[in-house]
């Protein structure tokens, strides 16, 4: 991919040709139950007692883009230091309404079935929006 | 504020933990925060549990094993004799108060003695490329094998120096991962000179030229005195650059480990006013304590890692003896607990500990001037993705020498992460752009909220302290 590709990443999901594998690699405890949650919208699977972080990165090579640069981030130290992990979940209120925002930490959050995980890139009216930091 | 005052600690790693033991065994009840999950710290870290995870602490943590589970059960069979809050973060620290959040909630605990047992990260030099996915820290990389069963990719290099990229490089192989490299910017004649040193602790020695002939027997490639040039990739890594000896390498890989040995969290100890003072050793400026582990504030003691790297054997012996200077400042009898060492003896095997961890950092010495080849364009704070070039404009143009005076003008160090992933490289770079030492462009403070809080806790909690004079951006 060239460095052109910098730009499109709003338009075009993180999984171009050749780009296609995702960052994690399961090498052991793979026999826990499944549990689905939701990907930008997409159902995909996670395995229970999986962090956030985890059962994204099974799946594609970001967590979230860079609010500056619009350059993919995926963590980088794993245990809650770095803050760069931080991702969007929807919440539904039980009565109409629009989706709530609030924001997780992924490798210190637990995937729960059903969560819907946002990793786009956030409009600039909800950088600043959600419950959270 | 009405709740009575307690003894606290912080962290349910080896040092808080073994600290817990010894106040429990007198008859107190400690307070224990813990950010985790689960206890046994990043060391010793344990796999969610009720979730089906299976591997045997055997799988997890090799020749550490007996330690691993001998500090669990120790924790485990304190339970219903502390207070122990786990997922709690304590995020400030004023006079007799913590301030902790734990599920969104708030919550202040007083203290009238306070054990701070934070632990480290790793230390991170950045490189071109650096801030892509699949580039982890050494110690992420351990923790995703530890605590999630997973590699952090396809094709692994690990990248920097210290004892943990030959560690995590073995344990990653063991366990059935790709590792392509293992690339160490320290040479090879470094690690052999240190070797009288480092036999201050023959055993632990042993297991690390285990690793390494474990590692080349399995034909993974061991480079040694590397300079690092680059990581290349767009929607993530696609290969490492390096030199050595004048000629330039490449290898393609999909995810890199990266460290350069550890660094303490000190930033409780800071807001907790403890005086600091650099410390050659560590490379970096550290909380004074004495031999007992206090620290320049009454009724605040530090041990473990985060009042400066021992590993954790160590750290099981700093918690002890941290507690034992704790019930002797109350006048209370040292506790007799079997085969736990008193206070001489620990003090004795700190003191040999120390001689040791000179051999390693001789062994595992830091890239001389790492600044230097950092190009321009670089991105140094991975949160406000602040460059170094903006950071040298700022030192040439406005003759800045003090880091937080760096940071007030170009926001280094002072996004999510507060310092804790580019504090490092501000200072190396400020130092060499001013033609100071590390040591002279001084220390990046700490400030609360030490890590992201909600911020309506903040504003609509009346036992919160306004936010000091120093805190605001100078």
């Amino acid at each position: 991919m060239s460095s052109s590709s910098h730009s499109s990443h709003d338009s075009q999901p993180l999984r171009a040709p050749g780009q296609s594998h995702p960052q994690l690699t399961r090498l052991a405890e793979t026999s826990r139950s499944p549990v689905t949650f939701y990907l930008d919208g997409e159902a995909v699977q996670a395995l229970a007692g999986d962090t956030l972080l985890t059962a994204i990165l099974t799946h594609q090579r970001h967590v979230r883009i860079s609010e500056f640069s619009g350059t993919p981030r995926a963590g980088f130290c794993l245990i809650g230091a770095c803050q760069d992990c931080w991702v969007r979940c929807e919440s539904m209120p039980a009565v109409g309404g629009d989706a709530q925002l609030t924001r997780l930490r992924a490798c210190s959050t637990t995937v729960q079935a059903g969560m819907r995980v946002v990793t786009r890139a956030a409009d600039a009216n909800e950088v600043h929006g959600g419950a959270n930091v | 504020m009405s709740e009575r005052a307690e003894i606290v600690i912080v962290g349910a790693g080896p040092a808080g933990i073994r600290a817990a033991q010894t106040l429990v065994a007198a008859g107190l009840r400690p307070i224990v925060l813990d950010e985790n999950v689960r206890w046994g710290g990043q060391i010793y870290r344990q796999p969610p549990a009720g979730a089906g995870f299976t591997r045997t602490k055997q799988a997890l943590y090799g020749f550490e094993a007996a330690k691993a589970d001998a500090v669990h059960t120790t924790m485990a069979a304190l339970l219903p004799q502390v207070d122990y809050r786990p997922e709690t973060l304590v995020w400030a620290c004023d006079p007799k108060h913590l301030h902790t959040m734990h599920g969104g909630r708030e919550t202040p605990v007083a203290f009238s003695h306070l054990i701070i047992a934070s632990g480290a990260t790793d230390r991170v030099l950045p490189l071109p490329g650096w801030t892509l996915p699949g580039v982890y820290t050494l110690g992420g990389a351990q923790v995703a094998l530890k605590s999630q069963g997973c590699a952090i990719g396809e094709r692994v290099v690990f990248a920097g120096t210290g004892p943990l990229l030959y560690l995590v490089a073995y344990q990653y192989a063991k366990a059935g991962a790709n590792v392509v490299a293992v690339l160490d910017t320290s040479a090879f004649a470094a690690q052999a000179k240190a070797t009288p040193r480092l036999l201050n602790q023959p055993a632990t020695f042993a297991k690390g030229v285990y690793y390494v002939g474990w590692l080349r027997s399995r034909g993974v490639r061991i480079e040694h005195g590397v300079t690092l040039e680059g990581i290349e990739g767009t929607a993530g890594v696609r290969a490492i650059r390096w030199q050595r000896g004048g000629r330039e390498h490449s290898l393609e890989c999909s995810a890199v480990g990266l460290g350069f040995g550890l660094r303490p969290e000190t930033q409780l100890a800071d807001l907790a006013g403890c005086r600091f003072v650099f410390d050659d050793l560590n490379r970096c400026w550290l909380p004074e304590r004495d031999a007992a582990g206090r620290s320049s504030q009454a009724g605040i003691y530090l041990a473990g890692d985060g009042a400066g790297i021992a590993g954790a054997d160590a750290a099981e012996l700093a918690g002890r003896r941290a507690a034992l200077a704790l019930l002797e400042d109350l006048g209370i009898a040292a506790p007799v607990v079997p085969d736990a060492p008193d206070a001489p003896a620990i003090e004795r095997k700190l003191a040999s500990n120390r001689r040791f961890r000179e051999g390693i950092e001789q062994a595992f010495a830091l890239p001389e001037n790492p600044a230097a080849r950092w190009p321009d364009e670089m991105l140094v704070c991975r949160c406000e993705e602040v460059d170094a070039r903006t950071l040298r404009e700022c030192v040439r143009h406005d003759g800045v020498t003090e880091i937080n005076r760096l940071k007030a003008l170009t926001r280094v160090g002072m996004g999510r992460c507060q310092g804790r992933m580019c504090g490092e490289a501000a200072c190396h770079l400020l130092a060499e752009a001013s033609g100071q030492t590390f040591a002279q462009v001084g220390r990046l403070r700490a400030q609360a909220p030490i890590k992201p809080i909600p911020i309506a806790p903040m504003l609509f909690d009346e036992n919160v302290a306004a936010i000091p004079e120093e805190a605001r951006d100078e």
